[in-house]
């Protein structure tokens, strides 16, 4: 569980202006929510506080209050943070520890940290690296990974320390179809075993299948929080910075020329849309002169 | 021909090859897209350009000089790379700074390197992010400063690698406008990337690279009409046409894959394309 309460965040360096602005929001255990908005809007950041390096390890000023599994985040060491919440940073490349030698070693080193027992650690580093595909490159150096491995190690580092909370900041930005899928199938995995996933991603398409819940950010506050669907949809979504999917587009255009059932939703999905469109192609032919 | 590569082939130092064969040239002023899935060999290919990697054998030619013959000082002049990672190329205290180093080096006077800077900060809408600590920029913007530092050398090849990763809507419009605006300066660009999307909107050509090979090479009018077809109306799958067709393991375009699922085979990337598309196939529309 992740619980913002009236939380407002500011830098110590950088523009004075907080980076953060009242923001109030809840992600349940076995839920998944997806934040989107434009760039600098505070999605890094939001990732950054609920994972405590911010303010622990950034230093700045804040108001209201952000808890972890119950426990507030400010209040909270680091170290004991660690054991409930795993953060995949932005950029895999900074996340590797640059201690271990190999993938296998660098999927351990969080474990070791934790003191876990050394069978219990091997099972569930040999577990995790075949989650996100990686077993076939268990003994090369991090370090000579691509941009898309190095992003499955880095969501694997984290996976492996089990935590309650898992916060992903834009963990497919160098993976392709097939890849973003299998990490998005891996979050969908983490949420059926209870885990809050909250997920920053720039790809809707992604969210509209797996995300419960979507959060819009704009200039640090929430502009929108809803169901998935009904957020995704919103025809406000280009205001806050925020490209619609092509699907809805095409069906908002489609409706201004009569081709599309005003009575359906938006389609978010390719289903949706495809039924939707599908109903239109195949509808019975009104006569010119019989229409009201 | 502005670049050249003939039977390109390069394999790591464990003898795993990443280029198998490759082979394709590129006209002044052409907008091309390289897609593949990870692993492909796009971004080992796109590290040849700039002479970061050396052929195994075969050639890679940058304005008629062999990329393997020059050094990456002197390549520098003729292609302007940019790192899918920003921070591979960002040291400077100010986004400014970071923006003229390049020129500098190439020896820019300090008139030239001015009028340089301020075009490259302004079509990478960083203008006022000018005197900002790129540390302090958000990822997406420190990409942006990564381009700016590479377009302001002023180079008349340019190429990006994954440009789209962390941009939001707006930035991928102000990288839409940019590429545009290098076409018109008569500036080539090949960008990498698996974003087919972006590719459909704002590239001319694509070469599609599969296991380090050029599997497709063409037109991307050419690929969406291929690619249509390869795939017959009733939705069965042909083998022959699966094979002769592009590859089909790279994410297609939301619409182009939404006339797929309605059984269209037309080729179908954009929403004007739909539309007209939608027009046709549905039965007498009502005046309202």
């Amino acid at each position: 569980m992740i619980e913002f309460k009236d939380f407002t965040f500011t830098y110590p360096t950088g523009r004075p202006a907080p980076a953060l602005r009242s923001i109030t929001m809840t992600v349940r255990p076995g839920t998944i929510c997806g934040v989107v908005g434009a760039d600098g809007s505070g999605k890094t950041t939001l990732a950054a506080v609920v994972s405590g390096v911010s303010p622990h390890l950034t230093g700045g000023e804040f108001s209201g209050s952000v808890e972890v599994c119950g426990r507030p985040v400010a209040g909270t060491p680091m170290a004991e943070l660690a054991t409930s919440v795993g953060l995949v940073r932005q950029d895999p490349f900074s996340q590797i520890s640059g201690a271990r030698f190999t993938v296998r070693e660098e999927l351990a080193f969080g474990l070791e940290n934790l003191a876990v027992e050394r069978d219990v650690m091997r099972h569930r580093v040999e577990h995790v690296m075949a989650d996100v595909g990686l077993s076939e490159l268990a003994d090369r150096s991090p370090y000579e990974l691509s941009g898309g491995q190095q992003q499955r190690l880095a969501i694997g580092s984290v996976l492996a320390m089990r935590p309650a909370v898992i916060v992903l900041d834009e963990p497919t930005s160098q993976l392709d179809a097939e890849g973003s899928r299998r990490v998005f199938g891996i979050l969908d995995a983490l949420k059926e075993r209870g885990v809050a996933v909250l997920v920053m991603e720039h790809r809707l398409e992604l969210l509209a299948r797996s995300a419960d819940q979507v959060v819009v950010l704009e200039d640090g506050a929430v502009a929108a929080d809803g169901p998935t669907r009904e957020v995704l949809g919103d025809p406000r979504l280009p205001e806050w910075g925020v490209g619609p999917l092509q699907y809805t587009t095409a069906a908002r255009r489609a409706a201004e020329h009569g081709l599309w059932d005003e009575s359906r939703p938006l389609p978010v999905t390719l289903e949706t849309a495809a039924d939707g469109f599908h109903q239109v192609t195949h509808r019975i032919p009104i006569p010119a002169g019989d229409q009201p | 021909m502005i670049l050249s590569i003939d039977s390109l082939t390069y394999a790591y130092a464990n003898g795993t090859p990443a280029l198998n064969g490759v082979t394709f040239q590129v006209a002044a002023g052409e907008r091309v897209a390289v897609v593949g899935s990870n692993g492909a060999g796009k971004s080992t290919l796109a590290r040849h350009l700039v002479g970061i990697e050396r052929p195994t054998s075969g050639t890679v030619e940058v304005e008629g000089r062999r990329t393997d013959e020059l050094s990456i000082a002197e390549l520098a002049r003729s292609v302007g790379f940019v790192f899918q990672n920003p921070h591979d190329q960002l040291h400077a205290r100010t986004v400014a700074k970071a923006v003229e180093f390049g020129p500098r080096n190439l020896g820019f006077t300090a008139e030239q390197r001015a009028r340089a800077c301020e075009w490259a900060l302004r079509v990478t809408g960083l203008t006022h992010h000018a005197q900002d600590h790129p540390h302090h920029l958000s990822f997406g913007q420190r990409k942006r400063v990564a381009l700016a530092s590479v377009l302001a050398m002023d180079t008349p090849l340019v190429v990006l690698d994954e440009p789209t990763t962390g941009q939001d809507h707006r930035s991928l419009a102000l990288l839409g406008s940019l590429l545009g605006e290098l076409a018109e300066e008569g500036r080539t660009v090949i960008a990498v990337t698996h974003d087919m999307e972006f590719c459909v909107q704002h590239f001319e050509r694509v070469i599609v690279l599969e296991r380090g090979r050029v599997r497709w090479d063409g037109t991307v009018e050419q690929w969406l009409a291929a690619d249509a077809t390869a795939l017959p109306a009733d939705g069965s799958r042909d083998d022959a046409a699966e094979r002769s067709g592009p590859p089909t393991d790279l994410e297609r375009p939301q619409l182009t894959r939404l006339a797929r699922e309605l059984g269209w085979s037309a080729p179908v990337a954009t929403v004007d394309a739909f539309l007209s598309e939608l027009r046709e196939r549905t039965p007498s529309v009502p005046a309202n």
